[in-house]
Formats: structure tokens, sequence, C-alpha cells
């Protein structure tokens, strides 16, 4: 049993194959049943925003389940063949995954660190799972566990701050060129997650109109009635730009979407009223050449950054808190994933049973003083035929349903019936009894720990 | 106008100067209050010296340079008051006061003699006060192209200081631009007509060609120009700002103009 993820995202793939790997959710349930028909695959949960393409699953084999996650992402979209999508995929199993979702959820896997829509989205994502029963005991625990680790990294840094006060500086800096933005037009390109952040606080400031435009149409709408705007055909963004009076850009692409003559066309058809540009992707979607035409302001991240005295080393200190809070719910994290293995409960569960008798034989042999051979053996065979018939009814089941799509909730619920500590069970490694070792040795030990 | 109440209202005037250009450095609201109510103490005095001629020779003193200057001066607070103080823009009082100030320091720098002489005819005391407040719709129209040039200049070189905080928005700048200039036009417009109207009644030609009459004509075709091009081919924003700058800039060459004619009085002409 491995927990893996296998995905792509901004800084791996272009928004235009991103793009072709969404799924909206009308699909979804379809999607997920497909993903649960593979045979080693036992729970799924496909994450997908504008900046990330994301497939989590329980599999049983995780090389297995890799093979099958491809196939299931190239299947998505019948113009993609696997040779298209494998260099734009990372993989990630076991710690390293749960560690990923964990980093995704706080925000500190995203484009703009920090932005906010991401937690959302994962719950988003974690429903649809939930309501299509794709997910398990396993993802249940992960997933909801990353919601909470995403709201504590919320809480309790200063990330989201950054974030919010970047789409603040957009709102500010608009109303230094026009004093009423309720008469303004606002051309939102893309989807990006600050993008639609900036476009939420013009809207939250009430301007007249809002245009979507983003390669992917569907998207588009979706935007539009959220924004309760309209939806432009992304062919027609140049004819588009000169009706706006902010433009704010932030499709994902690698590449410059709005070049400096566009603007000057633009310019020029608005008889030089001044238009107001956002940039927030990185890299950057308007050529930075812009700021050479007259009355066309454009602003990139750095500037709105430099704007509300976004400090980058303060930035860094925070991210790096999340960090830490991100690494020591993974540590537990994987912790309770190890016990769930069938294995080491078993051998958990009979050690247990093992301890119990050899305290309860021992105390009963020094109450009763001088016995003979044959009494002794008598009463540890009792107890031994008392503790193997009490767990073999448990041992069997667990070994059989351990398979089984429930097999996590059997191992679960004998691991709480029977008090396994986490710790009980992944205690593979030998540990040493301290009577057995001179403290020095120890200190010696762990002082040289210290120095690797 | 009493000497006493005009050095009254230049010194005020230029405390307001000093308290406004330091109102820019700083994000302080005292600082802001006390820089408006020293302009608006200069102003109050000002028109009460204003008023105390209209009531001793009953009519406005603006037929000498010094009264003329003094009027430009005090109709520039004027505008300053109400526009910056309804829409909340004590800034603009940052760039109007200085130049109150030093139309203020011109008059009084000019030779001081009586009012000794009075309009020969009406129209020359229309074409005055008709031109005077053209003008100061022409001052405003250059402050406001000034400002937009500055926080024009702020924003495309991304310094968010304290002058790009306090500077209005670019849109509002235009506007205001755009309506001082349609506010001084027609009065130029109306001036001019009157002032050819006087030359014939006082020399007996309506055109004499004489450097006064010249830059007139050639700001008023400016102006004009100005405000066909916005209409038709969008001369707005940067380029009204810098087409604006450059009239004004013939506007006070009209006035040098004026005082190379005939220092002691713009009038008759």
């Amino acid at each position: 049993m491995n927990i893996i993820v296998l995905g792509l995202n901004h800084r791996t793939a272009p928004v235009e194959l991103r793009e072709l790997l969404a799924i909206p959710d009308s699909r979804m349930g379809e999607a997920l049943a497909r993903l649960r028909a593979y045979p080693g695959i036992q729970e799924a949960m496909y994450l997908g925003t504008c900046n990330r393409v994301e497939v989590y699953a329980v599999a049983e084999k995780s090389e297995w389940g890799f093979r099958e996650l491809e196939d299931f992402l190239v299947a998505t979209h019948f113009s993609l063949s696997s040779e298209d999508l494998l260099p734009h995929l990372y993989r990630y199993s076991d710690e390293e995954a749960i560690a990923h979702l964990f980093r995704v959820s706080a925000s500190l896997d995203s484009m703009v660190v920090g932005e906010p829509q991401i937690l959302g989205q994962v719950k988003e994502a974690y429903e649809l799972a939930l309501t299509h029963r794709s997910s398990g005991v396993i993802l249940n625990k992960v997933v909801k566990k990353a919601i909470s680790v995403g709201k504590n990294v919320r809480t309790n840094t200063r990330i989201g701050e950054y974030a919010v006060s970047v789409s603040y500086a957009a709102v500010e800096l608009a109303k230094k060129v026009f004093s009423h933005l309720q008469e303004r037009v606002v051309l939102l390109v893309g989807a990006g997650e600050m993008g639609k952040l900036a476009a939420q606080s013009l809207v939250s400031h009430g301007v007249k109109e809002v245009l979507i435009t983003t390669r992917n149409q569907h998207r588009a709408l979706a935007l539009a009635e959220r924004f309760q705007g309209r939806a432009v055909p992304y062919d027609q963004l140049r004819n588009t730009l000169a009706k706006a009076d902010i433009v704010i850009c932030a499709t994902g692409a690698p590449h410059f979407v709005i070049s400096k003559e566009d603007i000057q066309g633009a310019v020029h058809q608005r008889m030089n009223r001044p238009i107001f540009l956002i940039d927030i992707t990185v890299p950057r979607n308007i050529d930075p050449a812009v700021k050479d035409v007259d009355n066309a302001f454009v602003f990139d991240i750095d500037d709105l950054n430099a704007h509300v005295g976004n400090n980058q080393e303060e930035r860094l200190k925070e991210a790096k808190i999340a960090e830490k809070l991100v690494k020591e719910e993974v540590g537990s994290m994987v912790a309770w994933l190890r016990g769930l293995e069938a294995t080491p409960t078993i051998v958990a569960l009979r050690k247990k049973a093992e301890d119990i008798k050899k305290t309860e034989l021992e105390k009963v042999f020094h109450r009763l003083g001088e016995l003979s051979e044959k009494d002794r053996i008598a009463i540890e065979g009792l107890a031994s035929g008392i503790v193997n018939k009490l767990l073999h009814g448990p041992l069997v089941t667990l070994k059989a349903e351990a398979q089984s799509q429930n097999g996590f909730a059997f191992i679960e619920a004998a691991r709480r019936f029977f008090e396994l500590q986490e710790r009980e069970i992944h205690s593979q490694e030998p540990q040493p009894v301290e009577d057995e070792i001179d403290h020095k040795v120890l200190e010696e030990s762990v002082s040289q720990k210290d120095e690797l | 106008m009493s000497e006493t109440l005009a050095f009254l209202t230049m010194g005020l005037y230029f405390g307001g100067t000093v308290l406004f250009l330091t109102f820019l450095l700083y994000r302080s609201e005292t600082l802001s209050r006390v820089s408006v109510f020293v302009a608006g103490a200069g102003f109050l005095i000002h028109t009460a010296a204003l008023g105390m001629a209209i009531v001793s020779t009953g009519h406005l003193p603006i037929m000498t340079f010094r009264d003329a200057m003094s009027f430009f001066s005090w109709g520039l607070v004027l505008v300053f008051l109400v526009v910056g103080l309804k829409r909340g823009l004590q800034v603009l009082g940052t760039f109007i006061l200085p130049l109150a100030f030093l139309s203020m320091v011109s008059a009084t720098l000019a030779p001081v003699e009586a009012d000794a002489i009075a309009p020969v005819f009406q129209t020359v005391w229309v074409h005055v006060t008709l031109s005077i407040l053209g003008t100061i719709g022409f001052a405003v129209a250059f402050v406001a192209g000034l400002m937009y040039l500055m926080q024009e200049h702020l924003l495309k070189s991304k310094q968010f200081n304290v002058l790009n905080f306090k500077l209005p928005p670019l849109d509002f700048l235009d506007v205001l631009n755009q309506r001082s200039i349609l506010f001084g036009f027609p009065l130029l417009t109306l001036g001019i007509l009157t002032g050819a109207v006087s030359a014939q009644l006082t020399i007996g030609t309506y055109l004499s060609w004489n450097p006064e009459q010249v830059w007139a004509l050639i700001t008023w075709v400016f102006y004009f120009v100005v405000l066909m091009g916005r209409v038709t081919v969008g001369w707005r924003a940067k380029r009204a700002a810098y087409l604006t700058i450059v009239g004004f800039a013939g506007v006070i060459l009209t006035f040098i103009g004026i005082l190379l004619k005939s220092p002691q009085a713009i009038a008759p002409l």
C-alpha cells in the first residue's frame, strides 16, 4: 500500500498542456470511476486548478500505480500521447507525496506563494472524491490533514497577507490612474489565481464591467458567471484590449501574451485614454516594453510588491516557518500510515499479547511460589491457549481483509481495539534495552550523531 | 489696494507655500489642516482688501499691473479653495499657492503708481477682467498639466513615494486640465474681442499687431487647436499636459509683451 501522486504544475508544464488535462466538475464522476476501475488503485482524488493537475492515489504498488495514473491522464484528452505528457510529469510517493499535498494545500507550491484559493480548491477536490466515493480511509485522513495543515499555516504565519496585499496594491495603483473605478471596464486575461484575486478586489470596489478571456472558453464562461461579467473569445483579445481600462493578465503562459504593438494599437484606438495593465505572472505575460508606450501603465508582480513594501526577506522567513509546520505534520502522518500496514500491525498485536501473557504469568508464578515443572507447563499452556484462541479470529480476519477495499478500516479498527500505538507498530529497528547500555556509550553516540 | 493688507496677504501666501511644500513630504493630517488654514486666512484678507478697494473706487481694482496680478492671484487661490477642498485635494495647494505667491511678488515689484488710469471705456474694464479670468483658467490647466506629468512620471518609473500617494489620479488631472481650458478659452475669446473693440475705440484700429496682440492671438489659436485636438484626434492625457504647459508659457509671454509695451498699466491697449 502506497500513497502516490502524479501531476504537473505551472513549473513543469505550459498552460496549453494543463488546460488539456482539465476535467470539468460535471465529468468528474466518470473520471473518478475510471480511476477506481484500475486494478492497482484503491483510492483516488483529482486536483485540477489552472496551475496544476494532480492525481493522488492509494496504490498497492507505487510503480504499478504510477503507470495506471499516467494512462489515466493520457486518456483524459484524445489529442494527448504519453510522449507529450511524460516529460512534464512529476511523481512522488509515500512521505514525499504527503509532503507535496501538504505544501500544495498550504499554498507553498503555488505560483504566488500564500494565495488563498488553493485551500478551497483542495477542499473541492476532496468533496468531489467523497461524493463519487473514490476516496477511502487513507485519502480521507491524509487530505483532511492537508486541509487542516493549510488552515494552520494560514493562521499561524503571515504568508497569506502577502498575496492579499498584492491584490490590494493592484487596486491602489489603479486608483492612481482612475479616480472612479465604478466607470471602468476590467479585462481579465487568463485564469491564474492571483489574477482572479486581483479581479475580485476590483469587483468588490464596484467596477462597471468585467470581461474575461481565457484560452479555455469553458473556464472563461465559469469565471464570467462568478464575476457577473462577460466571456470574450480568446482570439479577440487584441480587439478587446481597447475596450478595457484595466487589464489583468495572469495566463501562466511562458511567453508574452500582450505585445507592445497590441498596446500601441489599443491606446491609439482609445484616443490616448490611459490603459492600466497588471501582469501578475512569472514569467511575464505582458512585454515589459509596453512601459514605453505613452498612456499605458504596466505593473508586474515586483512592482506590486514594491508598492506594498513587501519585503522579500520577510516573505522567505514566513515561508520557512510554514515549511517547518508542514514538515512536522508530514512526520506524524507518515507514522499513522505506517501503522496501517497489515504485517506490522499483526506483529505488534502478537507482541502485545505475548507481553501481557509474560507479565501475567510472572505475577502468577511469583504468587504461587514453588511449582512443579508439569504445573508450570500446564499454566503456560493455558495462558498461551487463551491468547492464541482469542487472537486467532482477529488475525485471520486482518490478514484476509488487509487486501480488500476496506482493508485499512480493519487495520485501523484493530489498532484502536487493541490500543496499539504507532510507535509500537513500526519499531522495526531493535530498540536497545537501556540497562544493557552504558550511559557513557549512549552519550557518546548521541554526540556523534550531532556532529554528523 | 492697501499696502499693508497686500503685504499681509503676500506673507500668508508665502507661509501657505512653505507649508504646502512641506506638506508634500510628510503624511501628516495636521500639517495639511494648518496649510489650508493659512492659505484661507490669506484669501480672506485678500478678499477684504479687494472689497475695500471696490468700495472706495467703485470698481474692481485691475487697471494697474499690480492690481491685475493681485486679482489673478486671488482667483487662483479661490479655485484652490473651491476645487481642492471640495475634492479633498489639498495637494493642489502645493502647486497653486506658489503661483499665487509669485503673482503677488511680481505685483509688488512693479512700480507703485496711483490708480490714475481709470478705464476710459467700459469695454476696457471688461476686456481686462475677462482676460484675467481666462488666464486663471489656463494657469489651473498648467498646474493640472504639471501635476499630470509628475504623477505620470512617478507611475512610469514606479516610484511609490509620498508624492505619488498625494498627487491625484491621472484621469482627474486630465479632466481638470480639460475643464480649465474649457473655462478659460471662451473668456479669452471674449477678452480678445473686447480688447479689439477697446482698441478701435481708443486708437482707432482693431488690430495694431503689437507684441501683446500677436501673442494673444497665437495663444488663442494654440488653445483652440488643443481643444479641437482633444475632441478629434485624442490629444488628451500626457500630450494635453505638455501642450497646456507650453500654452501657459505663451500666456506669460503675452504678459511680458504687455509689460514691455507699458510697464505701468495694461490698459488702455
